[in-house]
């Protein structure tokens, strides 16, 4: 995988680990307006970088959350085949 | 539903065979404190919570033990893979060998079998999150243990990444016992759409 990928899955991994940490918060205290906004900032950033990835490297997701090019997403690296 | 993310939560990039970090962390994958035993603890006890938030609490902490789960399946993988059978042999892992080969199954590190017997759903809400505290203390204890066991830098990242998962639960189960004590105690209402008072 080229560096740039790398760089680029390291974003959307630390955005995505943003909103898993104030999702989790926001379950037991969903009435924070704070970290309601917080929320809501990293959940754009992570929306935007998921865009770039998946225009340019094809879809990370599947069932339908990414622009859906099966092939790509199947023959994309396993995430414990990128040594 | 669940929707995969073909990404791990946080990356692990082991580059050289080890086959006696590959055993020992079979511990957190089908161990009674593995990342297994934490999802499907959570995810079974939700059903029965009496309260919005600490479903939404289990749900997602559930979910995100299942991304733990294939952190350390995808570590086990790669401290095995290239791993030759003498050693596998030379790590105790020859038993393990010879019925999985190089595959991933989950068995504690002595290989004895993943069960539901080391989860727990009493469908008491203050007893099952009260054991979850615990599955958080015990799976934290388990990471330093397996941390104080090598000096492997490419094995010790990921480990305290985990590590640091397991205080941050720990401490989101503590809220959500205590919006149950708060429920029952009276001191504060219940956040639910049918909502029932099970307790005087």
């Amino acid at each position: 995988m080229d560096q740039d990928r790398l760089a680029l899955l390291k974003r959307i991994g630390e955005a995505r680990f943003t909103c898993v940490e104030l999702n989790l918060y926001l379950d037991t205290h969903p009435d924070d307006m704070a970290a309601r906004a917080d929320f809501n900032t990293y959940s754009d950033k992570l929306q935007t970088l998921l865009d770039t990835y998946t225009s340019t490297y094809g879809p990370l997701m599947n069932f339908g959350q990414c622009a859906l090019d099966t092939g790509s997403y199947v023959r994309s690296p396993w995430p414990w085949e990128t040594v | 539903m669940w929707i995969y993310e073909k990404r791990l939560e946080y990356p692990v990039n082991i580059t050289k065979p080890d086959p006696r970090m590959a055993k020992l962390l079979l511990a957190q994958y089908g161990g009674p404190d593995s990342e297994l035993g934490a999802a499907l603890r959570y995810l079974t006890q939700r059903y029965s919570m009496p309260d919005d938030r600490v479903k939404a609490a289990l749900t997602d902490i559930g979910t995100e033990e299942l991304a733990h789960y294939e952190m350390i399946g995808a570590m086990i993988r790669q401290c095995m893979q290239g791993a030759t059978c003498a050693e596998l042999d030379q790590a105790g892992l020859s038993g393990y060998y010879v019925i999985h080969d190089h595959g991933v199954f989950p068995v504690d590190p002595n290989g004895v079998p993943f069960t539901t017997a080391y989860i727990a759903c009493t469908g008491d809400p203050i007893a099952d999150l009260t054991e979850d505290m615990a599955a958080e203390q015990k799976a934290r204890a388990t990471y330093e243990h397996l941390m104080n066991m090598t000096g492997n830098e490419q094995i010790l990242e990921p480990l305290y990444f985990l590590r640091e998962r397991e205080v941050v639960h720990f401490q989101r189960f503590g809220e959500c016992l205590e919006i149950i004590q708060g429920i029952y105690n009276g001191r504060s209402s219940c956040s639910c759409r049918n909502a029932r008072r099970r307790r005087p």
